[in-house]
């Protein structure tokens, strides 16, 4: 599911409407500030909003959240490199076999609808309460995705290219590396990119809940404290990253989509 | 010329069993049999991979006793009262900014770019705003299920034959007969896409938040497993969630005709 936004220069009436969005939300938060300091809202249960703005400095220099968030990248980049792996892998055998296909697409398609991060206090049982649990909770959420648009986009690959290879004579390898998997690449990439978004869900979600690591730590440690205004700040501070994660992900799938 | 495959499919039609069929169960029973090796190898610590056996015996414990029931029960209102919350206000929402170009325009970026963002994070607000009992955890599943709902309702509002609206408009339909006659069947497949999507999501967030803090619920009884270090009760459970998950997430798409689209 992608959104239709056209490239280009925004219209007139597109940015009547940005500023709407943008000035709906300003408005919000203004009135929730207004509410607050009238007493109509418990400060207790939602801080100013001008509090939260303020915290996001004591975030920086108190809570060393550049280096938790490294600390959660890392996760990410050694679930996403395995995902990468596993999932291609796993996909072209699958694709490669067909019998084994039509076995197991459907267990893989289930794999996917079902709950897997609930099986983190296995993994917490078998790895321990460190980084591997959270790593492992990403790479498994991500990985039917990527094995399943893997077997798309190689199933997809057009009939005529498939053809040029072989009027070249190119072995199965060659066939797989200069046409198959150049033809499958874009999918690929959009499966990648449903299983990075899995996995960043997965390893903040797990560092909420194990309360180790990264960003999702700091929420809870920021919780536990009742330090609220922080705890709204490092909420919001987790949705920025998590956008412009998905931003840049949408761009490098746009720049790999040939134009129709 | 036969080949060996329709050989193969020929031979397999004579025992009654597709090639499919045979391959599928002699995978299950290779993973079968590696984990019971595993289970009595001694590579992993005692119990981390407990034996089919005792995992069988902890499953037929789990169905038999009524506690299981009683919290089966809560978190199955808690994921109901989540997709009913959540499911209508996506719905109203999607409806709202599918029918309008300028208001998709000024609201949809944020539900799109807000909707995959991890929900749990929400659970220590949702616990200040609706307390520790299970409000906190309908809550979160609201939250969880209503941004799929939203953004595959406001989808497929778009994607509606024009054909169909000009019939309703030439008809001279009001507003509330051109949701109930028009949109609302011809969206039937997004919608309940999305109520899929939704209730995916409105059981993970039920269930996460109820492995974080509660005392009923099947998350409660999980993280109670995790706690007392019983493995094959673990596994039962971790079993039986996912078969009623999966099966559940088929029903809903059979009961709204999805498997037809795809054949179709």
């Amino acid at each position: 599911m992608t959104m239709e936004l056209s490239p280009g220069r925004l219209s007139r009436r597109d940015y009547a409407a940005s500023c709407l969005g943008l000035g709906s939300f300003i408005a919000f938060l203004l009135m929730v500030e207004a509410l607050i300091r009238l007493g109509l809202l418990n400060r207790f249960i939602i801080p100013p909003p001008s509090e939260i703005i303020a915290s996001f400095g004591r975030l920086f220099l108190e809570e060393n959240i550049v280096h938790r968030f490294f600390f959660t990248a890392g996760e990410c980049l050694i679930a996403g490199v395995m995902v990468t792996i596993c999932g291609i892998g796993i996909g072209v055998v699958m694709q490669r076999f067909n019998l084994l296909q039509r076995a197991c697409e459907t267990w893989v398609a289930a794999f996917a609808s079902a709950p897997l991060v609930l099986t983190y206090p296995l993994f917490m049982v078998i790895f321990g309460r460190n980084a591997w649990t959270i790593i492992m909770m990403g790479f498994l959420s991500a990985l039917p995705p990527v094995i399943l648009k893997t077997i798309e986009g190689i199933s997809g690959t057009r009939k005529v290219l498939v053809n040029v290879g072989r009027s070249f004579n190119l072995t199965a390898t060659q066939q797989f590396w200069k046409i198959l998997f150049p033809a499958a690449l874009p999918t690929i990439f959009v499966g990648i990119r449903l299983g990075l978004i899995f996995a960043l869900i997965n390893v903040v979600g797990t560092e909420f809940l194990i309360n180790f690591g990264g960003l999702g730590q700091l929420i809870n440690d920021l919780a536990e404290r009742y330090d609220l205004a922080g705890t709204y700040a490092a909420i919001c501070f987790v949705i920025l990253v998590s956008v412009l994660f998905f931003m840049a992900l949408e761009k490098a799938e746009r720049w790999l989509r040939p134009v129709n | 010329m036969v080949t060996t495959g329709q050989l193969r499919q020929a031979a397999a039609a004579s025992s009654g069993m597709s090639p499919v069929t045979l391959l599928r169960i002699t995978i299950i029973l290779a993973v079968l049999a590696a984990w019971e090796f595993l289970a009595h190898s001694g590579w992993l610590y005692r119990d981390v991979v407990p034996s089919l056996l005792s995992i069988g015996g902890a499953l037929v414990r789990l169905l038999s006793d009524p506690n299981y029931y009683f919290n089966l029960g809560v978190t199955a209102a808690e994921i109901a009262a989540a997709l009913a919350i959540g499911g209508s206000a996506g719905l109203a929402v999607g409806l709202l900014l599918g029918g309008n170009r300028f208001l998709s325009r000024a609201f949809e970026p944020y539900l799109y770019y807000l909707g995959p963002t991890p929900k749990i994070i929400f659970f220590p607000i949702m616990i200040m705003w609706f307390g520790v009992g299970p409000e906190s955890k309908v809550a979160l599943g609201t939250l969880s299920c209503f941004f799929p709902m939203a953004l595959n309702v406001a989808a497929g509002m778009r994607q509606i034959d024009k054909v169909l609206i000009r019939v309703g408009r030439s008809f001279g339909a009001n507003t509330r007969q051109m949701v109930l006659k028009i949109y609302l069947p011809a969206m039937r497949h997004p919608i309940i896409n999305g109520i899929r999507l939704g209730f995916g999501f409105a059981l993970i967030g039920t269930l996460l938040a109820e492995t974080k803090l509660s005392n009923k619920g099947i998350g409660f009884l999980i993280i109670q497993t995790y706690s007392i270090f019983d493995m094959p009760g673990m596994y039962a459970m971790l079993i039986v969630l996912f078969v009623l998950a999966i099966g559940a997430n088929a029903l809903i798409g059979k009961l709204g005709g999805l498997d037809s689209i795809k054949r179709n």
